[in-house]
């Protein structure tokens, strides 16, 4: 008899992608400006390192808030006992307030419709897991975080059907899209129970249009389905146009209290915007009541712990310190934003025009050797082992084209982005000079890339699942 | 047990409006009454005194002192750590000082007994999380897990709701101290059997609750020989190892396992705790020790869904590491707990009410049976329901724990001060009076 389960042995934690092949390569040997000067630069992992000292200097001003002190006086027990999946109240006041205020405080949340959970990896886990089983499926754009195949089908047997989109337009969402992936569950016998969009997306870095979201908000109302909008990079929006919540264009349109008002749902973390991932802090935020109460027990098995829950809620709550940290934090992933989109420029290359996130979108199609997976692989591969900069390809996020490739900036200093921006065009004048021969071919698979890339699309979709 | 499968309203899963979360249960009135009305011994005596929460109050002051005299502790550890770096430590693999500090700690526990490889330890927030990611990993949809009965109430939801599994229980009787027999476990199987259910394993919490008492080894054994005969799993949830009164009547799976030289140990996976002996179930600190790779590997995988905190595997780290800290800690909490057990079973006693023998926990196993009406569920209810409301003490009914037998109460001690247990004990003097 099989000793364990089949989510036990099969593959959906998804471990054995290039995503996490990358992760194991840096491992290996990382880069250290001192130890380890031709160490690979990690460029693959979405982490806000820009603005730890604001938080440092904050934690030496307020030393009580780490040391289980309240007014001085100690809380220790009633922390320490503290495990009501409520969560605590302080806590969760503040947190939705400070996601009002990243919105610009055009909606406001209501801390009793919060649920924490440990982290947004747990979150989204948790709203699947409410919101869908076996047999059916969410519909994701792509690109998408590579993460989802894991967090959203592993162990609640849901299906992901993409909504493939395209650089054509941008990579965004269209009504054409919806319908074909709508049509392609239904093929697959799988029941449609909802849409999950990353807004702010990862990998894109680009923020959806009023558009978008209004195209969204009228699908999701006609199939009946719910809509998952996960803004954990809703901080991290730096540059015009401004972040638009799906609360607030619910609002506009004045559907409080009507049914997709209770289909939609948003997931929050502080992993992104305020770079603690490590403190486990995610957030399910719903106008359902039912969905409420049901990711609130569930939450049991992934709490936030009070000590963490404590410390964030004295930092919070300091509303100098939030609007300082908000600004300031903008500014800084600006700064990351225009060193990298300059630095690839530099060398020839051009990312998705993005307004926010901790990574560009990066376009390498013009440096393949064939318009395929294939060609993308090679170039990921050189890019890792020879040049040493640990990027994600495009294939494993999902995209339906290959030749495109995340890449971070907001986990690495200035002078590391230089040195991987230097290491890039050294690679970049290896490929030029030796594939001069290959130009006019080059030429020619341009032109045809239209149909190249429709061709692509059905033999992808050919492919067993774990290929893509 | 069953669940009910309706159409889902709004689209929502069968798992979302099922309620295998348990919590729709009679005994919910218990808390229910306490939330409305608890007892303060200042600014509300006569309210309802909370005897149905197993927590550890008894030894805080030993932590907050250790907190005190190593103040950086909290702040961030010794100087080579810093804020920024363990921030973004969220590595599923744990953070290494912690795993090596919780492995020599579980060590400690079991006397050196038995040893524990840091690398083996899986971390996950809290014993909560560590045993339906094992149901997950050992168990698929409609399969059952065999649980020697009574047991803790949270089972029901932690390993059944989300997992699909079912539990089928082991019944245990006060004949023989409600020990598992080896009849047990093969009517319990050959049960499952006729229902057409696959067993995966066996889970078993050793010290019980809510008996408060140790397995025996030769019990262990028999369990350990039942399990590989039938080429299936089994957990132990040791949550309660560092509360049994005295250090050498606890004997870990892991023991038996290092007897046998590890020979069919893939098959055996512990799951530990600091809720219980630490006292700090807020920080959601739980483990999966398995001893089986492939387990392992996957647990670490799945456990993205539930880490700790890093902020708290520092500060732990660091405490924990402090192995005088620990020694005292480990030592001092046993004798409390174990006068706290003494005076609850004296005061009991003088009432006329027997308990089961116990020799750890946070609780004691009280017998009733004599002051039923008639020996049946209900019966048991109605009593419980008048120890609530009138008696005004929150304790946990043996039905909510799936006991067999009717009439045996779980009741916890070591929550309140010891003030509070004599109120508690007088109340139920006086109740016991009135009934003869």
């Amino acid at each position: 008899m099989r000793l364990l389960s089949r989510k036990a042995t099969c593959n959906s934690h998804g471990q054995d992608s290039s995503y996490f092949l990358g992760w194991q390569e840096y491992e290996k040997r990382p880069y250290d400006a001192v130890r380890n000067p031709t160490g690979i630069i990690q460029m693959g992992l979405a982490e806000n390192q820009l603005s730890f000292d604001l938080l440092e200097s904050w934690l030496a001003a307020n030393p009580d808030a780490a040391s289980f002190r309240r007014d001085g006086e100690s809380i220790f027990r009633e922390l320490a006992l503290f495990q009501d999946y409520h969560g605590l109240p302080a806590f969760k006041k503040t947190l939705a307030e400070f996601m009002s205020e990243i919105r610009g405080n055009k909606v406001s949340f209501d801390p009793t419709n919060l649920v924490l959970t440990a982290g947004a990896t747990s979150a989204n886990e948790t709203l699947i897991f409410c919101l869908a089983e076996a047999g059916e499926a969410f519909l994701l754009p792509t690109p998408y975080y590579p993460g989802f195949d894991r967090d959203l089908k592993w162990r609640t047997g849901a299906e992901i059907v993409p909504i493939e989109c395209h650089s054509s337009n941008g990579f965004k969402i269209t009504q054409a899209a919806l319908d074909d992936a709508y049509e392609s569950a239904r093929k697959r016998n799988l029941r449609v129970k909802g849409v999950l969009i990353t807004n702010p997306s990862n990998p894109l870095g680009t923020t959806m249009t009023k558009e978008e979201l209004n195209l969204l908000l009228n699908f999701v109302n006609a199939k009946d389905i719910h809509l998952i909008s996960d803004e954990i990079y809703s901080g991290t929006v730096f540059k015009a146009p401004g972040f638009i919540s799906v609360m607030e264009v619910l609002h506009d349109k004045k559907l409080e209290n009507t049914d997709v008002w209770n289909r939609v749902h948003i997931v929050y973390s502080l992993s992104k915007d305020l770079g603690l991932p490590g403190f486990r802090v995610g957030a399910i935020y719903s106008n359902n009541d039912t969905v409420v109460a049901a990711a609130t027990k569930m939450s049991s098995f992934g709490l936030v712990s009070s000590q963490t829950q404590y410390l964030l809620s004295a930092l919070l709550s300091d509303k100098n310190f939030t609007k300082n940290y908000i600004k300031e934090n903008q500014k800084r992933l600006r700064r990351g934003h225009e060193m990298l989109v300059n630095g690839l420029r530099n060398v020839g290359i051009e990312c998705l025009q993005s307004n926010a996130g901790l990574f560009c979108w990066v376009d390498m199609r013009h440096l393949m050797r064939s318009n395929t997976f294939e060609g993308e692989m090679e170039i990921w591969k050189k890019i890792l082992y020879d040049v040493g900069l640990n990027i994600s390809a495009g294939g494993s996020c999902h995209c339906s084209e290959p030749g495109w490739f995340r890449v971070c900036f907001a986990n690495i200093t200035e002078d590391t982005l230089n040195l991987s921006m230097q290491r890039l065009k050294n690679f970049v004048i290896s490929l030029n000079s030796s594939s001069s021969q290959s130009h006019h071919q080059r030429m020619n698979n341009s032109r045809r890339r239209s149909l190249t890339k429709w061709v692509l699309r059905l033999s992808f979709n050919d492919r067993a699942p774990e290929e893509r | 047990m069953a669940v009910g499968i309706e159409k889902p309203p709004v689209g929502l899963s069968r798992v979302a409006i099922s309620q295998t979360h348990g919590e729709n249960s009679p005994y919910f009135a218990g808390w229910k009454a306490y939330d409305e009305n608890p007892y303060d011994e200042i600014k509300n005596p006569s309210g309802v005194i909370q005897m149905g929460l197993a927590e550890n109050q008894v030894s805080f002051d030993l932590i907050e002192e250790y907190l005190k005299q190593h103040p950086e502790t909290s702040t961030g550890g010794d100087h080579n750590s810093n804020f920024r770096e363990n921030a973004l430590f969220q590595d599923y693999h744990g953070l290494p000082s912690f795993r090596k500090a919780l492995a020599s700690f579980m060590g400690q526990i079991r006397v050196g007994r038995a040893k524990f490889d840091p690398d083996r330890v899986v971390l996950t927030a809290g014993a909560t999380a560590a045993n339906e990611l094992l149901t997950f990993i050992l168990a698929d949809p409609g399969d059952a897990l065999l649980i020697p009965t009574p047991y803790y109430p949270g089972f029901d939801r932690d390993l059944r709701w989300r997992t699909g599994v079912k539990i089928v229980p082991i019944h245990c009787n006060s004949s023989n101290n409600f020990q598992v027999t080896r009849q047990a476990l093969e009517e319990a199987y050959n049960s499952a059997k006729a229902m057409n259910v696959r067993v995966r394993g066996v889970l078993i919490t050793n010290p019980s609750n809510p008996l408060g008492a140790t397995v025996q080894r030769q019990v262990l054994e028999d369990i350990l020989d039942f399990v590989t005969k039938k080429n299936i799993h089994l957990v132990s949830d040791e949550i309660y190892s560092g509360s049994t009164f005295s250090s050498s009547e606890f004997v870990s799976v892991a023991e038996i396992l290092e007897a046998r030289n590890y020979r069919e140990a893939e098959r055996v996976h512990i799951v530990y705790s600091l809720s219980k002996d630490l006292g700090l179930p807020g920080f959601r600190v739980g483990t999966i020790y398995s001893y089986n790779d492939k387990v392992m590997t996957t647990a670490r995988r799945m456990s993205s869904f539930s880490l700790v905190s890093s902020q708290t595997q520092q500060l732990l780290a660091t405490m924990l590491s402090d192995k005088k800290f620990t020694e005292n800690y480990i030592r001092t909490n046993r004798e409390r707990l174990r006068k706290r057990y003494d005076m609850i079973i004296e005061g009991l006693k003088k009432a006329g009410i027997e308990c089961l023998k116990g020799n750890a926990g946070l609780f004691c196993w009280m017998n009733l049976g004599p002051f039923l009406d008639k020996p049946t569920r209900e019966s048991e209810l109605v009593l419980w329901s008048s120890i609530v409301h009138e008696v005004k003490l929150n304790i946990s009914p043996g039905c909510s724990c799936h006991c067999s037998e009717p009439g045996w109460f779980r009741v916890c001690f070591a929550n309140m001060s010891e003030q509070t247990l004599e109120v508690a004990l007088k109340r139920i003097h006086d109740f016991i009076k009135k009934q003869r």
